[in-house]
């Protein structure tokens, strides 16, 4: 029977998932999945009434103490800017779960798909106009997150908890 | 103009380095496995005894707050696509601060990501 040589790629568990098994690899993926969708559902949402709070609020009136109290005041004593807190809050236990396992050069681009959510929702919920050139710009965003999702999540390894 | 500029200056540093120390605190505790309230809870306690996620939370607080005065002079649509920016940066970091492994296809897809934010930038109307 001929020695069969081993392929240094699935010697390599970086470059190869399945060396780590692929049940775990299956199911690492999957709740990276899961956890970056959420990522990319609060995210935007919590951007766009954090955007919409912050136009109710209006812009600072100078660089004095009082006025940036008073900024913040009114920033704080605004509802919509609350729900956008809590939304970007829902956001960030997302991120700190999944940043536990993958890598921040997975999760960071990969999240980049709310900046495409985050136009849409500009359009939708603000009337904001966003340009041709913006939108292909979006697109390429999308295209960089595919790219960056078909890497494995995770190049170190770690123990769980 | 210059307020805007050294807000976003401020958002891509500050909000970066905050990610990437949080990141850095994130990895010694290691993989969750568990999601109930619970565990994610605890998780977060234990998380919070590392001077990292300290670090990281004061610097993206910096970069949360610069973003706001930029949302207060620019379109939320502008805003937020041009912060991606932070992508390249972000990569640098995971490589050289976290030494992660970065591979050709990453860099490929942060440098789409990029295009995508230079395009966006250019295309404010």
């Amino acid at each position: 029977m001929p020695v069969t040589e081993i392929d240094p790629k699935i010697a390599d568990p970086v470059k190869s998932p399945a060396a780590r098994g692929g049940g775990r690899s299956a199911g690492l993926r999957l709740k990276t999945f899961v956890l970056i969708s959420m990522m990319a559902a609060f995210n935007p949402l919590g951007n766009v009434l954090l955007g919409k709070g912050m136009k109710e609020v209006g812009a600072t009136y100078g660089w004095a103490p009082s006025e940036i109290a008073r900024f913040f005041f009114r920033a704080f004593t605004t509802g919509t800017i609350w729900v956008a807190i809590a939304l970007l809050l829902a956001f960030f236990v997302s991120y700190l779960l999944v940043l536990s396992w993958a890598d921040y050069t997975f999760v960071q681009p990969a999240s980049a798909v709310s900046s495409g959510l985050t136009a849409l929702l500009a359009v939708l919920v603000l009337h904001e106009v966003v340009t041709p050139e913006r939108w292909a710009g979006v697109l390429l965003i999308c295209v960089g997150v595919f790219v960056v999702g078909r890497t494995h999540p995770q190049t170190t390894e770690k123990d769980a908890c | 103009m210059l307020t805007g500029l050294i807000f976003y200056v401020l958002i891509l540093l500050a909000g970066t380095g905050g990610e990437l120390c949080v990141s850095r605190a994130m990895k010694t505790i290691g993989e969750v496995t568990d999601f109930r309230p619970r565990s994610i809870a605890r998780v977060i306690v234990r998380a919070m005894q590392v001077p990292w996620m300290w670090l990281g939370l004061g610097l993206m607080t910096t970069g949360f707050f610069s973003l706001l005065g930029m949302l207060s002079i620019a379109n939320v649509s502008f805003v937020f696509p041009a912060t991606a920016l932070s992508y390249a940066v972000g990569a640098l970091g995971g490589k050289f601060f976290l030494g992660e492994r970065v591979t050709p296809q990453r860099w490929v897809g942060v440098l789409f990501v990029v295009i995508g934010v230079t395009l966006v930038v250019l295309g404010k109307r």
